[in-house]
């Protein structure tokens, strides 16, 4: 069959302005600008710039400091990533077996997505606060003395928490859809098949549940990386010092905290970079193994 | 291989209401039994009641020697065929019929065998490596038939299996269903709405409506003795044509015994044209006016009415008839069937003499 054809006309270019324009001013212009700057020094009153070419880049590598965040961003983003998605499935799975009630479980388990980011980051600090916070007097209970913002391995368990806490409810959501479109017969016929609930679970349910589970897991990595920057920023208070940060806040903090323009672009151009790099290969090797039924 | 007993079984979903009603039904080692009935009828709830995919609210389902009640469906020792066919997406045919033996812990070597018998019968070979969603309608029918027969179960259980594949396919695959089960010889129960399907599968028929069992029998001797309105009307295309007594404006020549009869029946292929103000004959006598021709190629439909109510007729052949023409009907006293207030069948309704006398009784001419 023949695709209607307009012509050579400028109408769809036309059409398409408005996005191309909100693309362009807000990601391509940054972006140029970023790439541009990561080649400069930049004096810190903003009067004049060098050409360093690629120093800013030997800097940020070769430094420890550098690694340390990144190691700590790899550790955040795969625990974030991994404790969300597994509690929002536990969670999925058993609300869906759920008859009786089933609708206010599961806009309860729904609520906190309904919170704004920042007032989430508010709540999870509260519940972590040194004095009125009831983690910590949990966490006293079984002798912790946690120290959220003084102690590094503290204040990370708190944000990592609070992190999970926050992006449960939306996968727990897209989770419990993606079991719902499951064919009712389907698991009937696992039912007749497969007597442990638990193997029926890894054998036809799990499968099935991967075309939601791999956009999820996609969501769920840029949420830990990029996301994330407000909570950090509540977490830490304003003061980094030995509390752990990831790259993107790492990039703010050089960048507006320690004026060094030149060094922060090349850090967000190598994040550009990561992030070009992991969707190539996330959509490489893990749609291979996705079942779209 | 086993007997099935379903006794006394009722599924009650919310308070009183009773989806099915106190159904009992013996099923014999290796005979194949249909359960027909109109959508909602509960057909499709005691299916799945056998199956173990729904409570059992009262009664006792026995399969074999065990009571079955609270066993989970894998316990069952019972292979369902679904009507969406229900494979898994994300495995090959070979796996899809081959997992529910792998979950059972049978050996490697034995499963092969059994998959690759099966697909053999069901002409599946070429096809075990492919995904459900690279194969037809047919074949993913024959795989979910394969995914039944390798688990070699007491008993198949069948939901709809046929309906949605097109009529071409549908009777042949009725074909292969029927000499499948009778090759195996497995007990089978089998679910439809079709009563085409029906007739031509069952050894054994059961026909409910709202819950309830209507009839159960042969085929054949339910076609030819329904025992209510409700079967006369469901079995058997097209319906039976039902007339109340009373718009008949008997005048006592039918020869009834007493005065229960509310309705008579008699199907469209009994009745016989008769020259108008025919007089002679055995049986029932009416006049028909003609609204409708129905060519089928074979045999004729003619839709009408007998004073105010409806009546189809079949015709041999080519029906010379045209709407609005006015004919003479006739249909032999034998073929007559009566029916009570309550839509209850009855047996023996006409007096013995008036059976035999030809002449005057049992006919009833009406004006149009």
């Amino acid at each position: 069959m023949d695709k209607v054809r307009f012509g050579h006309s400028i109408v769809p270019y036309l059409f398409l302005l408005p996005q191309m324009a909100v693309v362009a001013v807000f990601f391509y212009l940054p972006a140029g600008e970023a790439v541009r700057s990561s080649f400069f020094l930049e004096d810190p009153f903003g009067f004049s710039s060098t050409f360093v070419g690629l120093d800013n880049y030997a800097d940020v590598l070769s430094s420890t400091e550098y690694r340390r965040v990144a190691i700590f961003t790899v550790w955040f983003t795969v625990l974030v990533a991994l404790f969300a998605l597994a509690i929002a499935l536990l969670l999925a799975v058993k609300a869906d077996t759920v008859l009786r009630g089933a609708k206010t479980y599961r806009t309860l388990l729904m609520w906190v997505y309904a919170i704004a980011p920042p007032v989430a980051g508010l709540l999870g600090i509260l519940l972590f606060d040194q004095h009125v916070g009831p983690f910590v007097d949990i966490a006293s209970w079984f002798g912790w003395n946690l120290r959220i913002g003084v102690n590094y391995y503290d204040t990370a368990f708190a944000m990592i928490a609070t992190a999970v806490w926050y992006q449960v409810a939306v996968n727990f959501i897209f989770f419990l859809s993606g079991l719902q479109s499951i064919p009712r017969a389907v698991r009937e016929a696992a039912l007749i098949d497969c007597r442990s609930g638990l193997r029926r679970f890894f054998t036809v349910t799990l499968p099935l549940l991967t075309p939601t589970a791999f956009f999820l897991l996609v969501i769920n990595v840029t949420y830990a990386l990029f996301d994330t920057f407000g909570l950090i920023d509540l977490m830490t208070k304003n003061e980094p010092g030995n509390n752990p940060v990831t790259l993107v806040y790492k990039v703010f903090l050089d960048g507006f905290r320690g004026n060094d323009l030149g060094g922060s672009s090349a850090q967000s151009v190598i994040l550009m970079i990561v992030v070009f790099a992991l969707t190539l290969v996330q959509f490489r090797f893990m749609e291979r193994r996705v079942h779209y039924a | 291989m086993a007997r099935l007993h379903i006794d006394q079984v009722s599924k009650i979903y919310t308070g009183t209401q009773r989806a099915v009603d106190a159904v009992s039904i013996d099923v014999d080692d290796g005979e194949f039994l249909v359960l027909v009935g109109p959508s909602g009828c509960g057909k499709s709830t005691l299916l799945r009641m056998i199956a173990g995919l729904e409570a059992i609210t009262e009664g006792a389902i026995t399969i074999g020697e065990r009571v079955v009640n609270d066993l989970d469906p894998a316990a069952r020792d019972i292979a369902m065929v679904f009507q969406n066919y229900a494979l898994y997406p994300h495995m090959k045919v070979y796996d899809n019929m081959a997992y529910g033996l792998r979950n059972r812990g049978i050996a490697r070597d034995e499963i092969d065998r059994r998959v690759r018998e099966a697909a053999t019968t069901l002409e599946l070979g070429p096809l075990l490596e492919r995904k459900p969603r690279e194969l037809s309608g047919g074949q993913r029918q024959r795989v979910a038939m394969g995914r039944a027969i390798v688990r070699n179960p007491a008993a198949f259980l069948f939901d709809e299996p046929l309906s949605n594949l097109d009529a071409k396919l549908r009777s042949h695959m009725r074909v292969e269903i029927k000499h499948l089960q009778r090759s195996l010889g497995i007990t089978s129960v089998y679910v439809t709405h079709d009563q085409l399907e029906a007739m031509t599968l069952a050894d054994k028929l059961v026909v409910m409506n709202a819950g309830k069992v209507e009839q159960i029998g042969a085929p054949l001797d339910v076609y030819e003795r329904p025992a209510s309105t409700f079967v006369a009307s469901f079995i058997g295309a097209p319906a039976m044509n039902l007339i109340p007594f009373s718009a008949l404006g008997d005048d006592g020549r039918l020869g009834l015994r007493d005065a229960t009869v509310a309705t008579i029946g008699f199907r469209p292929q009994d009745i016989i044209e008769v020259a108008n103000d025919n007089e002679d004959g055995d049986g029932l006598s009416l006049r028909f006016v003609v609204d409708a021709v129905e060519p089928v190629g074979s045999e004729s439909y003619l839709h009408g009415k007998v004073g105010a109510e409806r009546v189809v007729v079949r015709i041999d052949g080519r029906a010379p008839h045209r709407e609005g023409d006015r004919i003479g009907i006739a249909v032999p006293s034998e073929r007559l069937h009566a029916f009570d207030a309550d839509g209850r069948r009855l047996e023996g309704w006409r007096t013995p003499d008036a059976v035999g006398d030809a002449g005057t009784a049992m006919r009833k001419t009406r004006a149009t």
